[in-house]
């Protein structure tokens, strides 16, 4: 048993967007509906960031977002992992040339898992958490 | 002398206080989630998936915000635990030797069980976030609204026998049966208390005070790491100590020996079943209307039933 077996178990998320189409968000609220239900692994959505394991980010980071962005990440406890979800979250997608772009999202805060596609399958969002869990030690 | 102290500490810690109850607990807690599941038709979490996610809570960095009063912020937790606890430990000593509990130990149960509810308002209020203080106001005002016609129901049983102690009520039901199949007004204290039950647990539909969707789990909000983990670890307890404590007024209480065991767990199962049954199939009451259903409604009805317990019905 290492050292993370028990957040193997129980991942607590929360979700985050920052500056999405929102079509990603639909995808991650997809993944908890009856037909993919990722309760069943102990992954929970939570309502408040202290609650938290993972954090979920969604969207090319926005300059008014960015701020807000990092303030979550600093508000959550430790050991905090992060998720970037969708082609934008990864590389800015088809946002890149605006005006008021300042992501990818790990360009200010650290990432542990990336889940391209734009949107990604909620069938690629399980594939990601079960790739993060697989990378705890 | 020693072996006595040694006795009523282990009668603490051991059986039936606190690692008997945070287990059984957590276990009904997963039931819970188990039946919430099947009915939106979903999988649903293992058996043990309570218990990970304590261990992993308590594995947790605790994160203690500015400008919050240390003390009562990380107290809170703790008093909550230990109210659950002490209701759990003398609601099992009664059941497990009715002719050993002492003179008003009744109200002392009533008392403690308030402390959980007590708790939550404390830590929310103390956690300096507005979301926080809102969902504490809700919290007391919860407490407002149950605590009256939970006390008459409760009080209900207490004039039909005659007797404050539970150890008196607990051997009258064993002679005559449970309550409510010789007097109506238990039936009807019964009703209440359950609704009380499910307030006193803030379950939907009384979850007002920790709305996850609108108010982000209110009083828990700035909570991480172990203190939450012991709010879940309470809210476990609770759902597990206060059927109990129903089922020792209203439905005879617990027997141990033979099929009496089998027949013991079916009470309770169906009781945690239609709690849960409440759970999933109604809306979230605003604060105002759950203090309308439990003052206009709930509390005439409990006069009623002690009115007629009064009569001798």
């Amino acid at each position: 048993m290492g050292k993370f077996w028990a957040l193997k178990k129980s991942i607590w998320v929360f979700h985050m967007c920052t500056g999405s189409c929102n079509n990603c968000d639909i995808e991650i609220l997809d993944c908890l509906t009856p037909k993919f239900d990722l309760e069943r692994f102990g992954i929970l959505l939570v309502g408040s960031i202290r609650h938290a394991d993972v954090i979920l980010v969604t969207g090319a980071v926005t300059r008014k977002c960015l701020p807000r962005m990092k303030l979550t990440w600093e508000q959550m406890p430790q050991p905090k992992l992060v998720v970037g979800i969708g082609s934008c979250a990864l590389s800015t997608g088809i946002f890149s040339p605006g005006y008021n772009i300042v992501g990818p999202v790990d360009k200010h805060i650290p990432v542990h898992a990336y889940v391209p596609g734009c949107p990604p399958k909620p069938e690629a969002i399980i594939d990601g958490v079960v790739k993060l869990v697989g990378s705890l030690g | 002398m020693m072996s006595q102290v040694l006795y009523s500490m282990g009668a603490f810690v051991v059986f039936p206080g606190f690692l008997f109850t945070a287990a059984v607990g957590l276990l009904v807690a997963w039931v819970d989630r188990k039946i919430t599941a099947r009915l939106q038709w979903r999988v649903g979490p293992p058996w043990y998936q309570n218990f990970v996610d304590f261990f992993k809570l308590l594995g947790k960095e605790t994160i203690i915000p500015r400008g919050v009063s240390r003390i009562s912020f990380l107290a809170s937790p703790l008093i909550g635990l230990i109210g659950v606890t002490l209701v759990s430990l003398i609601l099992w000593q009664t059941n497990l030797n009715p002719h050993q509990s002492f003179l008003g130990d009744l109200i002392v149960v009533l008392y403690l069980s308030i402390l959980p509810s007590l708790a939550i308002v404390m830590g929310g209020s103390a956690s300096g976030n507005p979301l926080g203080a809102l969902g504490a106001s809700r919290e007391m005002k919860m407490i407002l609204a149950d605590e009256l016609p939970f006390i008459v129901a409760i009080f209900t049983p207490v004039v039909s026998i005659g007797s404050i102690k539970l150890g008196s009520i607990l051997i009258h039901q064993s002679i005559n049966g449970m309550m409510f199949t010789h007097h109506i007004s238990s039936i009807i204290a019964l009703v209440v208390a359950f609704f009380c039950i499910q307030a006193k647990m803030t379950l939907v539909p009384f979850d007002a005070p920790e709305a996850e969707q609108e108010i982000m789990a209110g009083p828990y909000i700035e909570y991480s790491g172990p203190p939450l983990a012991i709010f879940k670890l309470t809210r476990a307890m609770a759902l597990f100590t206060l059927p109990v404590f129903l089922i020792t007024m209203f439905l005879g209480g617990f027997q141990f020996g033979g099929l009496g065991i089998l027949w013991s767990v079916v009470k309770y199962v169906v009781i945690l079943i239609l709690i849960i049954l409440v759970k999933n199939t109604n809306p979230r009451l605003r604060i105002d209307q759950a203090l309308k259903f439990f003052w206009l409604r709930m509390f005439p009805l409990s006069i009623i039933g002690f009115i007629l317990a009064l009569v001798g019905l």
